[in-house]
């Protein structure tokens, strides 16, 4: 399979291009083709609460080192797939699931795979901020690697890193050991992503990390997002659409036609899903005509 | 020269604090004023007890002196009086130590298995048979114990004996397993660890489904999940649980009573030995054919096990409050 291809076999059939143009001329990181190393791939994935089928026939690939933002009107189980890659999904009662996915070329649902390994590797941000209440900012941003066990030396460096990524360091420099619950929800979130980034994944999957903070923090956090795919891969679910336009190279649109459950509909390279999307349900979409 | 800035030092108006809301509407007049009339009448009764208790007993309390708590003696006869309840004070905090060492390691793994590990049917049955547990008079339990479990936990002493008898606590002079504060220890524990574990369930339960996520999400595995986050969240109810149960423990008269040896000899550590002592059970055990001074000093043994109930509790609460402050990391 062609490694950079980045198609749904659902619906539409597009093909897309393999050359990976830079977003923007600022791309800090543009690539050759040959190097964007397929790193996640979903196939043929169908995801059930209960009877219920929500999601269904899913084909994504991930390219490494890349930002694939998941955008699509609300319910339609955005959070539901996301968390299917990092096996999240597992832990509601009746969740069921059909298909692949692929890291690294393994399936990651095999029976012989540790799932605590897959998440330490790929990590999340929650839609809602998470941080751990009874603990202080400074113990929140080491909390992953005491739960997964990672042995550390330099904590103060760690933090400071982590929380600097995040861009959170100058607002809580002066109180690392005050309790993560006496910051604002933006500043909460910002801190789950610093959380997440101290345990070093390979894969972050970011579900809505934006949805709580004002301009100015997302436009960090969109900085800390395009620095953060030299290193890693990333999958942003968003529904802001300016915001998909700036941060990431590809774009999955996921829309669940009345009664029936989600598929995707196009998928692709960002600009050309907003510049010429093949259909016409796309093109309502990303210029805000429904959803 | 200055326009007023925040450093004019008459300028920064004076901050108001804020108290709880008043009721305004007239349903929130008459909950609140129904709630102060319940809050006042439980404090009523307590007092009303209280000084029940202490008038009755204050003349028997004065005439023997610091030495009722202190001393290791009950007699009437020949005429003179003694009574000194010292063993039965201590015997009753030994009973419920032993009692806490056993039940709370077990309700709260029973109450973790329940939330977290137990497939979903299994987990619901429990609950309800643990709720039914719950809810089984002492009497019943004590007579259970009396009758059937005695032999039993006999036996698992008398093992300790064999195997760890060089440890002073495990010693045992008598030779006899029967009716010790080991025992009683065990009929508390199998009393309270259905409501410990009710509690602990109840809260642990409660979760945030999305601090466990986190946790899960960060790479943690069940148990580092639990210890994170769900046993901190816990935490506070569960030590409101191991109080109630350990209020159970300290006031149990009957159960006690059916399966210890209740001598005026203090045993300070040989838990294995067939002697102890506990208030309650003590005051039902003279309390038929007490002389009317008798009584009196009965009651005032009441008062201590109120008063020590009381102590016991603001203890629990200080330490709680203490854990509360310390790190987890
Ligand atoms: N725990 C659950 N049990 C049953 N159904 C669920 C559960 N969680 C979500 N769903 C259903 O799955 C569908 C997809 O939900 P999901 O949260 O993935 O949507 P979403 O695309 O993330 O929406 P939003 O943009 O509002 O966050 C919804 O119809 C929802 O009702
Ligand atoms: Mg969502």
């Amino acid at each position: 399979m062609d490694a950079t291809r980045i198609a749904s076999t659902t619906n539409v059939d597009i093909e897309a291009t393999g050359v990976r143009v830079p977003n923007t001329p600022q791309d800090a990181h543009p690539r050759n083709p040959e190097d964007a190393n397929v790193h996640l791939e979903t196939k043929d994935v169908h995801i059930w609460f209960g009877q219920r089928l929500i999601i269904e026939k899913v084909n994504l690939s991930f390219p490494e080192n890349s930002v694939t933002a998941l955008i699509g009107p609300s319910g339609c189980g955005k959070s539901t797939f996301i968390r299917t890659l990092n096996r999240m999904h597992e832990f509601i009662p009746g969740a069921a699931l059909a298909g692949q996915i692929l890291y690294d070329g393994k399936d990651i649902y095999d029976a012989h795979v540790d799932p605590v390994d897959i998440r330490v590797q790929i990590g999340m941000v929650f839609q809602k901020p998470n941080p751990f209440p009874s603990m202080s900012i400074k113990e929140n941003v080491l909390s992953g690697l005491h739960l997964a066990q990672i042995k550390y030396e330099n904590p103060d460096e760690i933090v400071r890193n982590c929380l600097e990524r995040a861009s959170l360091w100058t607002e809580v420099k002066d109180r690392l050991n005050a309790s993560a619950s006496s910051l604002s929800g933006g500043q909460q979130q910002r801190l789950c992503i610093a959380r997440a980034l101290a345990v070093n994944p390979k894969v972050l999957l970011m579900d809505e990390p934006c949805s709580a903070l004002d301009p100015g923090s997302t436009r960090r956090i969109e900085g800390t997002i395009k620095e953060l795919s030299q290193e890693m891969t990333i999958v942003i679910v968003t529904h802001n659409m300016a915001q998909a336009q700036r941060v990431s190279d590809y774009t999955a649109f996921f829309l669940a036609e009345e009664g029936a459950p989600a598929q995707v509909v196009e998928s692709g390279r960002t600009d050309e899903i907003f510049m010429r999307p093949k259909d016409p349900r796309t093109n309502d979409y990303v210029n805000g005509l429904f959803g | 020269m200055s326009s007023s800035t925040l450093e004019v030092p008459g300028n920064t108006p004076t901050p108001r604090y804020f108290g709880r809301e008043k009721s305004r509407t007239k349903s929130d007049k008459l909950f609140s004023g129904s709630i102060i009339v319940a809050a006042l009448s439980s404090l009523f009764v307590l007092t009303a007890i209280l000084i029940y208790l202490g008038s009755n007993s204050w003349p028997v309390l004065v005439e023997q002196g610091i030495s009722f708590v202190t001393g290791s003696e009950w007699s009437t006869t020949d005429g003179v009086e003694v009574f000194q309840i010292w063993p039965m004070l201590y015997g009753t905090l030994l009973n419920a130590i032993i009692g806490l060492v056993i039940a709370v390691p077990v309700s709260v793994f029973l109450a973790l298995f329940i939330v977290f590990l137990a497939p979903r049917n299994l987990s619901k049955v429990l609950t309800v048979v643990i709720d039914i547990l719950a809810a089984i008079p002492s009497g019943i339990i004590g007579l259970w114990g009396f009758l059937v479990f005695t032999d039993t936990a006999a036996g698992w002493g008398q093992l300790l004996n064999q195997y760890l008898g060089w440890i002073p606590l495990f010693a045992n002079d008598q030779n006899q397993f029967a009716r010790s504060p080991f025992i009683a220890g065990w009929v508390l524990a199998i009393m309270i660890i259905p409501i410990i574990t009710v509690v602990s369930r109840e809260v642990l339960a409660q979760t945030p489904q999305e601090l466990l996520d986190a946790a899960r999400g960060l790479g943690g595995s069940l148990s580092g999940s639990i210890r994170m986050v769900a046993l901190p969240h816990a935490r506070g109810g569960i030590v409101g649980g191991v109080m109630l149960g350990l209020g159970r423990a300290l006031g149990e008269t009957i159960a006690i009573y059916f399966v210890l040896n209740l001598i005026f000899d203090v045993n300070i550590y040989k838990i294995l030995n067939p002697e102890g002592g506990a208030i309650a059970s003590m005051i039902v055990a003279k309390f038929g054919e007490a002389t009317p001074n008798e009584i009196n000093a009965l009651l005032g043994a009441g008062l201590i096990l109120f008063i020590m109930t009381l102590f016991v509790n603001l203890a629990a609460n200080y330490i709680v409050k203490r854990s509360q402050r310390e790190k987890l990391i």
